[in-house]
């Protein structure tokens, strides 16, 4: 089970918090299949994502980037199991949507690359190294199930 | 691996252009991130007198890595070439295992986030990310 010292729930909780998901969401998944553009595999459905204009301008990218952000809020209000907490989403992960787990820490970088922006000075090597790890806990979760 | 296109190597020279008056802070700030967000890494400077991320030798490294960051800057056409001396030294003195460089380039990342939020956006981003992807792979180049 992955300890957590008071400190860092209080810093992760404080970054979720005070989060714009609508703002956010969008931000790091389109900066994710910008920077690390083979993830845009699974998005072949979403409309034009052919170049990183397309993808900044694309709404269904946008509405998704949303709802993979409050995917992290089962986290966060699980700390303690988060690894029981996310089997089910492991197991879509692996069977229905076939994603390499691999791109979940993509994703986490670009995440922490949007907080960092946001929170500038605030995001001190010590909230980043908190946040890192509860990412790390969750990109863990997720690929647990595959096999 | 990927090389660096035209559009990379302007986006790259304009960004750079942009940060290099604080580039020491860069590094500085990036060095001590990574000694406290990844504590394996504090194993390459066991020979330090003071270990804590905010310590002279800490903050004169910081100064030292990003210092090649920017040599690299300038060697942009042709980074392996440039690198030489830099990849013996990492092969036969440092002997850095190479996936340390991935942490170090997403510190530098992120500090260049911190400070430049408006600039650094995913377009500068994913050139910047390829960048240090290949400095790395010149770095590593003697390794075996």
């Amino acid at each position: 089970m992955v300890e957590w010292t008071e400190q860092e729930r209080s810093t992760i909780n404080k970054i979720f918090g005070s989060l714009n998901y609508d703002d956010i969401g969008p931000k790091a998944l389109r900066r994710c299949l910008i920077v690390y553009p083979w993830c845009l595999k699974y998005f072949g459905d979403f409309g034009a994502t052919h170049n990183a204009e397309a993808i900044q301008k694309n709404d269904k990218i946008a509405k998704h980037g949303i709802v993979v952000l409050h995917g992290l809020d089962l986290a966060l209000k699980n700390m303690d199991c988060i690894k029981a907490t996310y089997a089910k989403l492991s197991v879509l992960h692996s069977e229905k949507l076939h994603v390499d787990p691999d791109n979940f820490k993509l994703l986490s970088d670009c995440l922490a690359i949007e907080i960092a922006s946001l929170m500038k000075s605030d995001f001190t090597p010590d909230v980043q190294a908190s946040f890192q790890k509860f990412l790390a806990v969750v990109v863990s979760a997720l690929g647990k199930q595959y096999h | 691996m990927t090389s660096l296109t035209e559009k990379d190597k302007a986006r790259i020279r304009a960004f750079w252009d942009k940060i290099s008056p604080r580039a020491e802070d860069i590094g500085t700030d990036a060095l001590a991130r990574m000694l406290i967000v990844y504590p394996q890494t504090k194993t390459y400077f066991a020979h330090w007198k003071d270990q804590s991320p905010t310590s002279d030798s800490a903050k004169k490294h910081g100064i030292t890595v990003m210092g090649g960051v920017g040599f690299a800057v300038s060697k942009l056409d042709n980074i392996k070439e440039g690198l030489l001396n830099l990849s013996e030294l990492h092969a036969f003195t440092l002997r850095v295992d190479p996936a340390n460089f991935k942490i170090i380039s997403h510190c530098i990342m992120v500090v260049m986030a911190i400070m430049f939020p408006q600039d650094f956006t995913p377009q500068v981003h994913v050139s910047m990310d390829k960048f240090l992807a290949c400095l790395a792979l010149a770095l590593a180049e003697k390794y075996r």
